[in-house]
C-alpha cells in the first residue's frame, strides 16, 4: 500500500471556515450581513402594513375600520382590565391540548400507515374523508353528539387536524432511509435505540413542518369552535363583539391573539427546528 | 471459527420471478483471519454478506460463529452510511456497546485519532470528504473491537492514495484487534493486498469455486512486485474466473479450474512462487 500519508489525508470542508479565511485576506468593502438585511426588509414590510392600515381607516368610516392607535389603544385597555388576558388564556389551553393530541395521534397514524403498506390501503380512504370533512361540520357534529363542552370543543379541532399530521408524517415515514435502518441492525442497537436515535431524526423535518402549519390552523378553528359554543375565550369574545359591531374590539383580540402565536413560532418552533435540523445547515 | 453453509437463497427478481442467488457455498473463516471475497458482478457477494451480518436471514443453510449466530459483527457498507444529524463522534458512539459510557467515550476518540479525524471529532457528516466520511465508518466497525468484521467493497470509488491509506488503517486495526474479517470486493488486487485468503465466487447462483490462500508477507502493497506476481499468475491460470466468467453451470468446478490453470501455465504464466500460489484450493 504506497501512497504517502500526506497525500491520502484530505482536509475537511468547512466551506464556511474556508469562506471567512478568504474575506480576512480580501480587500473588497464588508458586506451586509444577509440575516440584518432581511430584518430591515421584515421591519420595512411592517411598515408599510400600517401605513396601509392608516390610509385606509383614514378614507373609510371608523367604525368599519379604525385606525392602529385606535386599535392598539383597546388592546391596552382590555390588557388592562385582564379581559383579554383571560379569554387569550383560555384560548391558548384549548390550542395546546388540541394541539398536542392531534400531534401525538396524527405523527403516529402517520408513523404506521408509512410503515405498513396494508395498514395505508386500509385507512386511506379514511383519511382522504377526513381531509375533506369542512371544519364546521366536525365541529356541530362534536356538539351534538358529546354536548357543549371543551372535551367536544378539543376532539372537534383535534379531529380536523389529525388528517393532516397523518399526510405529512406519513410522506416522512416513506421516505426513512432503509439502509440507515440497516446499519441500526447490522450494529445489533436495540429498538429503542433505533427508534430514538435513528428513525426518529429522520421524521423531524415532517413533524416540524405538520407542527408549524399545525399551530396556524388548530387556533383558528379553535376559535369557530369557542365562537359555536363555549362562553369563554377569544372565539367567544369575537362574538360578542360582533353583536355590538364592536370592529375595534374585534381587530384588538384577533391582533393580540396572532401576536401570541407569532411569539411562539418565532421563540419555540423556529428555534427548536433550528436545534433539530441545524446539521442540515 | 465461522462456518458458512448456505443451501440455497433465492429472491425475487424485477419481474418478481425467483432468482437463484447462492446456491451451496460454503466457507470458514478461522479466528482473526482475513478473507476476501472476489467474484464477478451479481454473483451474491453483498447478499452473502447481508445474510452473515443478519440483515437477510430468509434462507436455506445455516451461518454460525463458535456455534451460534454471529452476533458480535461490525460491518461497513459500500457507502459510509453515517447518520448525517449526529457529530463524528456521536456516529462511533452510537453502535458502542452499553457500559461505562466514559471510556468509551476516550476509547472512541482515540480510534478517530488514529484515523487522524481528531480535529473533526464535532463535525457533521456532510462537511466531511469521501475519505473522511469512510474513515469514520472505519471507527464505528471497530469501536467494539468485534469478533467479526463484515466489509462490502469499502473503498469503492475512492481515489488510490485515500483507498491505500484507508487499507493501511484497516490492516492496523484489524491486527490490533484480531477480529476475524470478511472483505468482499470486485478489485482481485486489493483482495491480494489484504486477504489470508482470497475465495472466488461463481456467477450466480454464487458458490466458492476457488479458495486461495495468499502467503505474502506484510505488509503489503497492491502495486508491489510480489502482489503483481501473484495478480499475474491468478490471470494466466484462472482467466475464466477473472474475467467473470465463472459459474457453477459452467462447469468451473476443481477439475475445470484445474485444468484451465494447467492450460495457461503451459502457455507461459510467471514460474515464480506466486504462480504456484496461484493454484489455490478448488472448492467443494
Amino acid at each position: 500500500m504506497s501512497g504517502k500519508r500526506t497525500a491520502a489525508v484530505e482536509s475537511p470542508v468547512p466551506m464556511m471556515a474556508r469562506a471567512r479565511g478568504q474575506a480576512g485576506q480580501d480587500a473588497s468593502p464588508p458586506v451586509a450581513h444577509p440575516g440584518r438585511r432581511d430584518a430591515w426588509l421584515r421591519l420595512a414590510s411592517l411598515g408599510a402594513f400600517l401605513l396601509l392600515w392608516q390610509l385606509g381607516a383614514m378614507v373609510a368610516d371608523s367604525r368599519t375600520l379604525p385606525d392602529p392607535l385606535t386599535v392598539f389603544a383597546r388592546i391596552v385597555d382590555e390588557t388592562v382590565s385582564l379581559s383579554l388576558p383571560g379569554h387569550l388564556a383560555v384560548t391558548l389551553g384549548r390550542v395546546a391540548v388540541a394541539f398536542a393530541a392531534a400531534m401525538l395521534i396524527g405523527a403516529l397514524l402517520g408513523m404506521a400507515m408509512g410503515r405498513w403498506r396494508r395498514l395505508d390501503a386500509f385507512f386511506d380512504a379514511w383519511l382522504v374523508l377526513g381531509l375533506n370533512i369542512p371544519a364546521l361540520v366536525t365541529i356541530i357534529l362534536c356538539y351534538v353528539w358529546f354536548g357543549l363542552n371543551d372535551w367536544a370543543a378539543i376532539l372537534a379541532v383535534a379531529i380536523n387536524k389529525i388528517p393532516t399530521v397523518i399526510v405529512t408524517v406519513r410522506e416522512g415515514a416513506r421516505a426513512v432511509d432503509p439502509k440507515l435502518l440497516d446499519v441500526a441492525r447490522a450494529y445489533r442497537l436495540s429498538r429503542r435505540t433505533t427508534f430514538l436515535r435513528v428513525y426518529l431524526p429522520q421524521l423531524v423535518p415532517y413533524l416540524m413542518a405538520a407542527a408549524r402549519s399545525g399551530l396556524s390552523l388548530i387556533w383558528k378553528i379553535v376559535l369557530v369552535v369557542e365562537l359555536l359554543g363555549r362562553s369563554e375565550g377569544v372565539g367567544f369574545q369575537l362574538n360578542v363583539f360582533f353583536q355590538f359591531f364592536d370592529i375595534t374590539g374585534i381587530l384588538a383580540y384577533t391582533l393580540a391573539f396572532a401576536a401570541v402565536v407569532l411569539i411562539v413560532e418565532a421563540w419555540l418552533l423556529r428555534p427548536l427546528e433550528r436545534r433539530l435540523t441545524g446539521w442540515r445547515a | 471459527m465461522l462456518e458458512i453453509r448456505i443451501d440455497r437463497k433465492r429472491y425475487p427478481d424485477r419481474g418478481g420471478r425467483p432468482h437463484l442467488a447462492l446456491s451451496g457455498l460454503r466457507l470458514d473463516v478461522a479466528r482473526g483471519e482475513f478473507v476476501c471475497v472476489v467474484g464477478p458482478s451479481g454473483c451474491g457477494k453483498s447478499t452473502l454478506l447481508n445474510i452473515v451480518g443478519g440483515l437477510d436471514r430468509d434462507m436455506d443453510g445455516r451461518v454460525t460463529m463458535n456455534g451460534a449466530f454471529p452476533e458480535d459483527v461490525g460491518f461497513m457498507f459500500q457507502e459510509p452510511r453515517l447518520m448525517p444529524w449526529m457529530s463524528v463522534l456521536d456516529n462511533v458512539l452510537l453502535v458502542a456497546r452499553a457500559g461505562d459510557a466514559a471510556r468509551q467515550r476516550e476509547r472512541a476518540i482515540a480510534l478517530l485519532r488514529a484515523m487522524e479525524l481528531g480535529d473533526v471529532l464535532d463535525a457533521y457528516p456532510t462537511r466531511l470528504s469521501g475519505g473522511m466520511m469512510r474513515r469514520v465508518a472505519l471507527a464505528r466497525a471497530f469501536i467494539n473491537e468485534p469478533a467479526l468484521l463484515l466489509m462490502d467493497e469499502p473503498f469503492v470509488s475512492l481515489d488510490s492514495p485515500t483507498a491505500n491509506r484507508l487499507r493501511e488503517m484497516l490492516v492496523e486495526q484489524w491486527q490490533r484487534c484480531g477480529a476475524s474479517v470478511l472483505f468482499v470486493t470486485h478489485d482481485l488486487r486489493e483482495a491480494l493486498a489484504l486477504g489470508d485468503r482470497v475465495c472466488f465466487l461463481s456467477a450466480a447462483p454464487g458458490r466458492v469455486v476457488l479458495d486461495l490462500p495468499v502467503e505474502l508477507a506484510r505488509p503489503r502493497d497492491a502495486a508491489a512486485p510480489a502482489v503483481d506476481g501473484l495478480y499475474q499468475a491468478l490471470l494466466a491460470r484462472h482467466p475464466e474466473l477473472l474475467g467473470g466468467l465463472a459459474s457453477a453451470e459452467s462447469g468451473c468446478d476443481r477439475k475445470a479450474a484445474v485444468a484451465s490453470g494447467a492450460q495457461a501455465a503451459g502457455s507461459g504464466a510467471s514460474g515464480s512462487d506466486a504462480g504456484g500460489q496461484a493454484q489455490g484450493r478448488a472448492a467443494q
